[in-house]
């Protein structure tokens, strides 16, 4: 299984640099979407069909809102000339990610394998969960009972979102 | 907003209508079955997308819907902070506790509050992601006009 999640990496990592690349603003939103859907099939190899579901409809609607609303206006490529500013921030930013890097690695050496630090907790939920809640979907029994403040944090998230949205888009539409 | 040709518009009178209800579905059992709120608000939300981009629609109509929707979105978020309140109020008196009875695990009316939360927190999604939608729909509309 490992084997072929690193196949569908590769596959998405080459989907997110040719949408850098790409010199059609549709082909690069087409081959972000390389990306999201790789993502559901991770999920479902990684047997998390709640994640899958979400995954596939939220990249479906945005895959459509894209093309749809925000592509049909400005579908050119802006040119940016490099000088010495970019040259910097470039530095900066492979600076960080070597050093970061180097961090990670020294910190995963002291983990366990993958998952197995986070049993214990996990544990714990899985086997009072059906009980207490009542619920026979484990994942929306932990969701909404055990991580209750979990959830409404990302429901205020998404609202703060919309607001946003809205007074932007108003502000500039009456000028 | 321009329509589509005749045979996108007939593909989606056959298939909005199913997609709606399949939305419900996952949210109405979101707690036996994989998914929930979360999943079943953004496939209602996709099928009011499918309608406008394949039908069109008036600029006055939009923002109509965008009104609605926006106030939709505010009462459920409120509904679910109701929900959650009202553990103050029963049983062991903590926010966010499942105070109705539990039930047994397996059958459609059970688990409590949980199923509440799903409705609600569905609704939510879904007009939260319609207004994103009618929000550029209509800021596009007017900046080419």
């Amino acid at each position: 299984m490992e084997l072929a999640i690193s196949i569908i990496l590769i596959f998405m990592i080459t989907g997110a640099i040719f949408a850098i690349h790409a010199k059609d603003l549709l082909s690069a939103v087409i081959s972000c979407g390389i990306v999201g859907y790789g993502l559901v099939i991770c999920f479902l190899l990684l047997q998390a069909p709640d994640l899958a579901i979400v995954q596939i409809v939220v990249e479906t609607i945005t895959l459509v809102i894209m093309v749809a609303v925000v592509l049909s206006s400005t579908r050119e490529e802006i040119k940016v000339k490099y000088g010495s500013n970019e040259i910097i921030s470039t530095l900066t930013g492979v600076l960080v990610v070597v050093v970061l890097f180097y961090f990670f690695t020294l910190a995963t050496r002291h983990l366990d394998h993958l998952g197995s630090h986070a049993l214990r907790m996990a544990n714990a939920y899985v086997d009072g969960a059906a009980e207490k809640t009542g619920s026979a979907n484990l994942v929306t029994g932990v969701l909404f009972d055990f991580r209750g403040y979990d959830t409404l944090g990302e429901t205020v998230i998404l609202i703060t979102a919309v607001l946003g949205v809205i007074t932007i888009l108003r502000i500039k539409g009456k000028n | 907003m321009q329509g589509m040709s005749v045979i996108v518009k007939k593909v989606t009178q056959l298939i909005a209508g199913i997609i709606f209800l399949y939305g419900i579905y996952i949210i109405i059992h979101g707690h036996l079955t994989p998914g929930g709120g979360f999943a079943g608000g953004a496939l209602i939300a996709g099928s009011f997308i499918l309608l406008i981009l394949a039908f069109g629609s008036d600029i006055l109509k939009l923002k109509q819907e965008e009104t609605g929707s926006s106030i939709t979105e505010n009462i459920a978020i409120l509904m679910v902070l109701l929900i959650a309140v009202m553990g103050l109020l029963f049983g062991a008196k903590v926010f966010f506790i499942n105070y109705l009875p539990v039930g047994t695990a397996g059958k459609l009316i059970s688990a409590g509050v949980i199923p509440l939360y799903n409705i609600f927190i569905g609704i939510e999604v879904a007009a939260a992601i319609l207004t994103i939608f009618l929000a550029l729909v209509i800021f596009k509309e007017e900046s080419t006009k």
